[in-house]
């Protein structure tokens, strides 16, 4: 054999070479490293289980695959970081990384992460004509510079081949792109003609086996050194379930393909027949179908399938009543019931009776959701509910996602594309995830950003999707703020999209005074889940201009009467206000000694411990359902809805303590303090316990604690009737000048550990019901960690209450002695304070909660606040503020006044 | 078809010796690294040898006319590690392009200096592209086999830079050498195919991998196959393999190249393996008889020396050259 012959052969390598001769047994590529077709590796990668998603790769190899293909598409994931990082672990593998591998993805970036971290020789899989020439001839020629061969799909401009002509007609145009004008070496590609499954029994796939053989034969005929591949388990698609007949059409199909001439691809092969054992009845019929020698054929194979499925599944689990409905029924059953058991299943049933299977969404599953709707509106139906049958939808859709994109024209039509984003700072999504769902089962696209969004992704990734709404969400304080800079950022770029706003700390209030003025188009405030359907169906309708200017006036209306009210309230100034401070008697106030003085860290905490001290009302609101546990759990109008979301709940509950899902944490601090300077608390570690608690802490202090320290309190300043005071905090510590030593403390606690991971981990299942759920949960056990935490500290480490005998309804309604306000919430809004409170316990460094930049805490499950044990102390709002309170609160933070004005500003009275 | 490659297929060209074996002879102190620009630099500058294109280049262009004299064909510049990434362990990647440029000038020089004197025998300058410190597809961090401390793109930004001023300065082939890891070398040759467009020129490339011991693999593991595989897709002028090995043991190696390849073969191995004092013994005789070895079993178009080689070998090697014929290569349509 001459030399240069042998060069013509496709040559590619990992730490070894492969070479494909006309001798070569088939190739076969391992295809279990693929998220889009192994959902174990989905989830391995998902959770950063690289050391396991490894195990996957080298099962391959071990299994015989001598190309690997690794696929990280799939939106969840960032798929350049997943494929940088799992092709750098296989290269340090060399029992992995001794194959080439085939660096699989739609997104051209994947592909050349990859490209980049490989040093042998790989194939690109895929490119194609799909989008044009300019782009097809640009991305071959980098993957020749690259040094990589690629797998060409047989599709173009018009869509993907499905007849033997179009197959030989791309694959013809595609080559001699490629060889004459690239001078890609013919070697280094290998055509994939697309397999599509057969006996579908829709005529135009009775050809589909046959125009591949036969395009196959073509293309090794006329494209000299070509190579053909391809993914062998399409052919058997419409017998799912059904492995004995698919494995035999497996070994068929690919019997005939490599006599004519596939010499690669994609095979599992546990599902793979000996093409010699194949019974030989049902071979002639696969047969049969594979080459559509009659025209009966389909109907005999399906009879047969029949056969070996009676065979097989005898004693079938008793069948559920409403299974034996109509279809529709089904379907319909399965949405508004929020039954996903069967809903595979159902959907492939519609599928094949329907001409596309955009038709299934289009048609069977929005009748299905169109009842949800309707009962939902209705009040039928409750937000758990909805959620849930969105769990159902989502499984539907995406079973039916690549059997639309195969399709032509299969694009799914939406009411409306609706970006939705947490703004920057803040980490709070549940409110927002909740909206985003309603909003999908009503047949909005979503765009969701997630959390902590930049002001300029929202606006770029809005003009660049031609978004029809975009939607702001945040829960604390700053985020008003970051609201109304994105609204201006906007109308600075002449972006005319409807704005919609929503969070926990968003009033109509707000989006009417602040936001509305900075920009032209329509500002709504949406305020529960529900309403949001409606709202956005207003404002997307054909002739919205009515509605926008409904909304326009109905704000502006607002604004004047809100202005207009909040001039006449009165105000003390800070000086007149400060006289009228609450006046404790500090020669009789019963001051108690903390046990132990300094800092305590509680790590790893038994977090069942904290069921009993859970609040579920605030559980129940976060999903839209109001009324105080547990008498909720009984009421007339939600109580069947709240029982089972109660139900749910303790169900993930009981998984997150037995499966240890969440971790707790905890640090706090009870020290000496005296107010000074009326309005701040200094707060000092004194030497003669600093030493002793130091050594009970656990490593990771870094010397950078302050022994002494201000909390900065902010004082009521509206006027008050005769004979209340104008109240701080500082109020509840003893002045300096009293003489007294008193105390107090300040806490952080956090359960938030873990869950971010598995809400994606539900998300990844399409589970938004169970990822919102664990979010709520984490959040209640949070709030349950500061109570038991509080009681803690209240009878034993401070020990001024202790022989209280409380309950939990006790505890919930605040009847303990002694308050743990938190920064950001009444009391104290100011959120600044929260970074006093890290210094002084060292909190990122101990446990691991981080503020973001708008002082928010991650993981979002924290709390953290002060303890001021005095019987006088109290909760109160502060209500508005004056611009000489500050001016000086600036200088005691010493900051600009620019910079307290931002902070404090939803507390500043115009 | 390039001047290089008529002379290719005339005989077999010699490629000179070692760049760091002669410097030693002339004992430069810091101060000579130094000369009179760099007085006063913040950082030592001893044993940056490629700066001494600039403070010494009159004893650059020396040991490029002796390695001439000796019979070589083939210099290389003095810019094994001219990039920024490898010039970072001194702070002087500011001066990355001078240091190619003038070590390009300085040899484009003397070859044309010989080749005047005797126009039958063209001499050559190939820019050495070495490795750099850093590997791209291994980690520095045995605890953290994902993390890598130098990407295919910085690999490809800093080689780019390197070849642009190569070519200014006059070089007439690239030589990318002493390859331990592959994804190296690729960076390297993504970054020349994409000078070779912007300036619509086709400068020939020699590749030449290094094989590290007796597993007969590369540092990053790939097998000769798979290597010769792996950088194959760019139109070479010659692939083969130097430093690591001496001539001996690097014979089977260059026997698997040379039955793969339709690329002309090179070798410049090291004057033998280091003795226990780190240094390289194997006299001219020595290495001309294991050549001698490559030549008559035909495995060889481009002969010279790495680590220990003198002119001494060189003018051995030369000696043996001339008599045989080179090995003969299809070209692909």
């Amino acid at each position: 054999m001459a030399e240069s012959d042998c060069k013509k052969y496709l040559t590619l390598s990992g730490l070894e070479p492969l070479v494909v001769t006309p001798d070569s047994n088939f190739i076969n590529i391992g295809e279990r490293t693929n998220v889009t077709g192994s959902r174990k590796f989905l989830r391995l990668i998902k959770e950063e289980k690289y050391d396991e998603a490894l195990e996957v790769a080298r099962d391959q190899v071990d299994g015989g695959a001598q190309i690997l293909d690794v696929n990280m598409d799939e939106g969840m994931l960032d798929g350049v970081y997943a494929m940088t990082t799992f092709l750098n672990l296989i290269a340090s593998e060399p029992d992995i990384s001794r194959i080439p591998l085939m660096i699989d993805s739609s997104k051209w970036e994947i592909i050349e992460a990859g490209l980049q971290v490989a040093q042998g020789k790989c194939v690109v899989n895929s490119i194609s004509l799909k989008e044009g020439e300019t782009q097809f001839k640009h991305h071959a020629k980098l993957i020749k510079r690259y040094g990589a061969a690629v797998v060409v799909m047989a599709f173009d401009e018009d869509g993907q081949a499905d007849t033997y002509n179009r197959r030989i007609e791309i694959c013809k145009r595609s080559y001699h792109i490629l060889v004459n004008e690239l001078k890609f070496p013919a070697q280094d590609i290998i055509f994939d003609p697309n397999i599509f499954p057969v006996a579908t029994g829709m005529e135009e796939h009775r050809r589909n086996a046959l125009d591949f053989f036969e395009a196959t034969k073509w293309i090794r005929e006329n494209l000299p050194y070509a190579n053909v591949s391809g993914g062998v388990s399409n052919v058997s698609f419409s017998f799912r379930g059904n492995n004995i007949v698919r494995e035999a059409m497996h070994s068929a199909f690919l019997y005939h393909a490599i006599k004519n001439g596939m010499n690669m691809g994609i095979v599992n092969p546990t599902m793979l027949e000996v093409y010699d054992e194949i019974d030989k009845d049902l071979l002639e019929r696969v047969e049969d179908v594979l080459f559509d020698r009659r025209d009966d054929a389909t109907e005999r194979l399906l009879d047969f399938a029949e056969s070996v499925k009676g065979q097989k599944k005898e004693h079938e689990d008793k069948v559920l009543e409403w299974r034996s409905h109509p279809l529709q029924d089904r379907i319909t059953h399965a949405l508004v019931k929020g039954i996903d058991a069967f809903i595979l299943e159902d959907v492939e049933e519609a599928r094949m009776a329907s001409a596309k299977p955009i038709e299934v969404i289009e048609g069977h599953l929005m009748i299905g959701m169109n009842v949800v709707g309707d009962l939902f509106g209705s009040g039928k139906m409750f937000l758990p509910q909805v959620v849930k049958s969105a769990r159902v939808m989502k499984k539907a859709v995406a079973y039916l996602q690549p059997f639309i994109e195969a399709e032509k024209d299969g694009k799914q039509e939406f009411s409306g594309k609706i970006l939705m984003a947490t703004v920057k700072g803040d980490v709070h999504d549940i409110g927002k995830n909740i909206v985003s769902v309603v909003l999908g089962c009503n047949n909005y696209e979503i765009i969701d950003l997630g959390v902590m969004v930049p002001p300029e992704k929202i606006i770029e990734t809005a003009i660049k999707e031609k978004v029809d709404i975009i939607g702001l969400s945040g829960l604390i304080t700053p985020s008003l703020d970051e609201m109304v800079y994105v609204s201006k950022e906007l109308e600075k770029q002449n972006v005319k999209i409807p704005l919609i706003i929503g969070g926990a700390t968003t009033s109509r209030a707000h989006s009417a005074v602040k936001i509305a003025p900075h920009y032209n188009n329509t500002v709504v405030h949406i305020n529960d889940a529900s309403r949001a359907v409606t709202v956005v169906g207003n404002l997307l309708q054909n002739d919205s201009r009515i509605y926008k200017n409904q909304i326009r006036e109905e704000y502006d209306a607002f604004r004047e009467q809100f202005l207009k009210r909040t001039k006449k309230k009165d105000y003390l100034t800070l000086s007149d206000a400060r006289k009228n401070k609450l006046k404790i008697d500090w020669n009789t106030s019963n001051i108690v000694k903390p046990q132990q003085l300094g800092i305590q860290i509680i790590d790893d905490f038994d977090i069942t411990k904290l069921e009993e001290f859970i609040d579920w009302s605030p559980f129940f609101r976060s999903w839209d359902l109001h009324g105080k546990y547990p008498d909720i759990l009984t009421d007339t109008v939600v109580g069947e809805q709240a029982t089972e979301l109660f139900a749910d709940a303790k169900i993930l509950l009981k998984r997150i303590f037995e499966e240890k899902l969440l971790t707790a944490k905890a640090i706090f601090g009870l020290f000496e303090a005296n107010t000074v300077n009326d309005d701040d608390i200094e707060v000092t570690i004194s030497d003669d316990y600093t030493e002793l608690d130091l050594v009970s802490q656990k490593e990771g202090l870094d010397g950078t604690r302050p022994d002494k320290l201000k909390f900065l309190t902010l004082r009521q300043q509206s006027k008050k009737a005769q004979g209340k005071p104008n109240i701080a905090l500082a109020d509840f510590i003893a002045p300096k000048a009293s003489g007294k030593q008193d105390y107090m403390g300040c806490f952080c606690v956090s359960t938030g550990f873990g869950t971010a991971a598995l809400a994606a981990q539900f998300e990844a299942e399409h589970d938004d019901y169970n990822s919102i759920m664990i979010k709520a949960l984490a959040d209640r056990l949070a709030e349950a960690f500061a109570e038991y935490l509080h009681k803690e500290v209240r009878t034993k480490h401070w020990s001024y209450a202790k022989n209280e005998n409380l309950t939990n309804a006790d505890l919930i309604k605040e009847q303990y002695k002694g308050i743990r306000p938190a920064p950001g919430y009444p009391a104290c809004p100011d959120h600044l304070e929260k970074t006093s409170i890290w210094k002084l316990l060292n909190v990122e460094e101990t446990i691991g909660v981080k503020l973001t930049e708008s002082l928010a805490m991650w993981p979002a499950a924290s709390v953290s606040g002060y303890y001021f044990g005095n019987p006088e102390a109290r909760y109160f709002g502060l209500g508005k503020i004056k611009e000489d309170q500050v001016e000086d609160y600036s200088k005691r933070r010493h900051i600009s006044i620019d910079e307290a004005t931002k902070w404090l500003s939803p507390n500043i009275a115009d | 078809m390039s001047k290089i490659k008529e002379e290719l297929q005339k005989r077999i060209l010699v490629l000179d010796g070692a760049m760091g074996t002669m410097l030693q002879q002339y004992n430069f102190s810091e101060e000579d690294f130094r000369g009179e620009r760099f007085k006063n630099y913040p950082s030592p500058l001893k044993g940056n040898n490629d700066l001494l294109s600039i403070t010494q280049p009159k004893a650059i262009a020396e040991i490029h006319a002796k390695y001439f004299e000796a019979g070589a064909d083939i210099v290389e510049t003095n810019t094994f590690s001219g990039t920024t990434i490898a010039m970072a362990d001194y702070d002087m990647e500011d001066l990355v392009y001078e240091l190619n440029y003038e070590s390009a000038k300085i040899a484009k020089e003397v070859a044309d200096k010989f080749t005047k004197a005797n126009p039958e025998k063209p001499r050559f300058v190939a820019g050495s592209i070495g490795p750099t410190n850093k590997t791209a597809s291994l980690s520095p961090d045995v605890n953290r086999p994902e993390y890598r401390a130098i990407t295919f793109n910085e690999l490809r930004i800093a080689y780019k830079q390197q070849v642009e001023a190569l070519i200014d300065g006059g070089t007439d082939l690239l030589l990318v050498e002493t390859i331990f890891d592959t994804l190296n070398a690729k960076a390297a040759l993504f970054a020349i195919e994409v000078v070779k467009e912007e300036r619509h020129i086709n400068i020939p490339i020699m590749v030449s991998g290094t094989i590290t011991d007796a597993s007969g693999r590369t540092l990053s593991g790939q097998t000769v196959e798979a290597f010769l595989t792996s950088i194959s897709h760019i139109p070479l002028l010659s692939v083969g393999f130097n430093c690591a090995l001496g001539a001996q043991q690097l014979k089977p190696y260059l026997q698997r190249l040379s039955n793969e390849t339709d690329f002309y073969t090179s070798a410049h191995p090291n004057a033998g393996l280091p003795n226990a004092f780190g240094e390289y013994d194997e006299t001219p005789k020595q290495m001309q008889g294991y050549i001698e070895d490559y030549l008559k079993n035909n495995l060889i178009n481009i002969i010279g020396g790495c680590c220990g080689t003198s002119p001494a070998h060189i003018k051995a090697i030369a000696d043996v050259a001339k008599n045989y014929k080179p090995r003969l290569i299809q070209e692909l349509a």
